[in-house]
């Protein structure tokens, strides 16, 4: 724990000289259970204004229940969680979502009965017909098969179309701070690759704030500014991208044997 | 055949009643996985909100254009009724959520008799009838036995529930808030972390099942006449019946069964016995289930994911 508290100093005085100001979202201390069981223990993590951070770890480790804890679904027991300094811990996941904070969740979680367009126009949701039009053509260029398939039912198209339909629905909302949910699972190698061109874009010409959950560690240690190492519900590690790669625990873990690629499974609907 | 194209007249007349209680039945199941129980109730209830309203309007303020008074009992109950169903949803359900599955099912079962009982304790255990309103219709068929006549209150009926049905179509189908609907059916968590407050989206629900039962109840009222504080029951059961053999969760499945329902039970009464005319209904009810399990356009349990 010490070691995790020396950690979060570093990061924090990495934000503060990065922008000048408190990080954009900053997670202190987070405790989540399901039931009696704790999923996350006491995690302490920030995401600075215009970065990427990446935050690697294996199944189970409680990636994704951190990125849902941010909406309050389940809800943190312990610690707060503030966004652009304001405590949301215990905003309605709504209200949360209002702030400008997007997700393209674990299980992809795309409407199925609804056409890929209705499931962008639910993306759209807190904007309506404001730049609407604008909005779906750049996804639309940024996902050339979102737009073949604008017409059909989401529920029938492919696992990896459905990955990119989430994270398009994701941008509809214009969000200033976008959390992606393993966005490479499922998808070939050269769509990953396309994700992750597309995510640095976002991220230089846009300045969206990105917080990705990756177990294809390697990329996104290369593209992520800062990573975080989730094990067992604990932040054991974190760094710039560059520091994580060339560390050796972390390439034993996490990026020898190439096992942890887009390896399919794993995810529930 | 005249006997035959009168009961298929009065059989559509019922059925669309049928059809828009049906209609809150399977939106709520829809939404939040719970059979509303106490829905044939605020039906019963809209009932007599209608012939009150109907009544003040035409003794006490001396109403006499029967069209404008017509209009006006049809919006002050569906506002009224649609009060009930958003309370209702917010004291007895609201609070359960997040329970045990049966809690809200038991939770519905209260409000049903808690409404009975309100109502038989304000108005009355008798029966109350209202006026006969709109008298009349067109002869479509004139013979020396027998005459097919469509009367203008069952013109009306099918009229209304036709109109409101496609205004509800266009509202499920086109609009920001049936859209919000429908997403909160197929996902409710996704669609919180798109910025749906979910439970506004329910009780919204809530609001118009219960607008429509309160159209189906101001139709019933006038083509009856007669209401008693048990009258939600048997329609509710009806309706809900009408909802499973639709395909529980399914619109136009809801619409589709309260016809049927209502076809099976004036054919049955018209050509064999009045008696059992429920009893055909349910068996028809329970065939269609055996080989149909999830309903006539309901879909299937199982989903590509």
């Amino acid at each position: 724990m010490s070691v995790a508290g020396i950690n979060v100093l570093v990061d924090e005085t990495r934000a503060i000289q990065a922008g000048g100001k408190p990080p954009l979202l900053s997670v202190r201390g987070v405790s989540t259970y399901y039931g009696s069981v704790a999923a996350l223990k006491g995690v302490d993590l920030d995401v600075g204004e215009g970065e990427i951070v990446t935050l690697i770890g294996a199944n189970g480790a409680g990636k994704s229940t951190l990125m849902m804890t941010v909406f309050g679904a389940p809800r943190a027991r312990d610690g707060s969680i503030t966004y652009e300094g304001r405590d949301i811990t215990r905003l309605p996941t709504h209200a949360i979502a209002r702030l400008g904070i997007a997700q393209s969740p674990e299980g992809r979680r795309v409407f199925p009965r609804m056409t890929v367009f209705e499931n962008l126009q639910m993306g759209a949701s807190l904007h309506g017909e404001r730049h609407f039009a604008e909005d779906l053509e750049k996804v639309c260029a940024l996902f050339p098969r979102v737009k073949e398939r604008l017409h059909q039912r989401a529920g029938t198209m492919s696992g990896g179309e459905q990955q990119m339909l989430a994270i398009a629905r994701a941008l509809m909302s214009r969000p200033k701070l976008l959390l992606l949910d393993e966005p490479s699972l499922g998808l070939a190698p050269l769509v990953v690759k396309g994700i992750f061109d597309a995510i640095r874009r976002l991220n230089r010409e846009d300045g969206m704030t990105i917080f990705l959950v990756e177990q294809n560690a390697y990329h996104a240690l290369k593209l992520a500014h800062r990573g975080y190492v989730l094990v067992n519900g604990r932040i054991t590690m974190s760094g710039t991208g560059r520091q994580l790669l060339d560390d050796p625990a972390v390439k034993a873990a996490y990026l020898e044997g190439g096992g942890h690629g887009a390896a399919p499974g794993g995810a529930h609907g | 055949m005249d006997v035959f194209l009168q009961q298929l007249i009065n059989g559509l007349t019922l059925g669309s009643i049928y059809g828009l209680i049906a209609i809150g039945y399977t939106m709520v199941f829809g939404i939040i996985g719970m059979v509303n129980f106490a829905h044939g109730d605020v039906f019963m209830v809209s009932c007599f909100i209608a012939m009150i309203v109907f009544v003040m309007l035409t003794t006490v303020l001396g109403l006499s254009s029967i069209a404008l008074a017509f209009l006006v009992v049809l919006v002050v109950s569906m506002i009224l009724t649609a009060l009930w169903g958003w309370a209702i949803e917010r004291v007895a359900y609201r609070p359960l959520r997040g329970s045990f599955r049966l809690a809200p099912l038991i939770s519905a079962i209260g409000v049903s008799i808690f409404l009975s009982n309100f109502v038989q304790v304000v108005q009355g255990a008798r029966n109350k009838s209202m006026p006969p309103v709109l008298s009349g219709g067109i002869t479509l068929v004139e013979s020396d036995s027998y005459s097919v006549v469509l009367s203008y209150k069952q013109c009306l009926i099918m009229g209304v529930t036709a109109v409101l049905l496609t205004g509800f179509w266009y509202l499920v189908q086109r609009t920001p808030f049936g859209r919000a609907q429908r997403a909160c059916e197929q996902d409710r968590k996704m669609a919180a972390l798109l910025g749906i407050d979910v439970d506004r989206t329910i009780s919204l629900t809530f609001v118009l099942g219960a607008a429509l039962a309160a159209v189906a109840g101001v139709l019933y009222i006038m083509y009856y006449g007669v209401v008693s504080f048990s009258d939600g029951f048997v329609p509710g059961v009806k309706a809900f019946t009408a909802a499973v053999l639709g395909g529980i969760g399914s619109l136009p499945g809801a619409v589709l069964g309260g016809l049927i329902i209502g076809l099976i039970e004036v054919f049955w009464s018209a050509y064999f016995s009045i008696e059992y005319k429920d009893v055909a209904a349910f068996s028809i009810l329970a065939i269609v289930l055996i080989f149909m399990p999830s309903g006539i356009l309901g879909r299937p349990e199982v989903e590509k994911v």
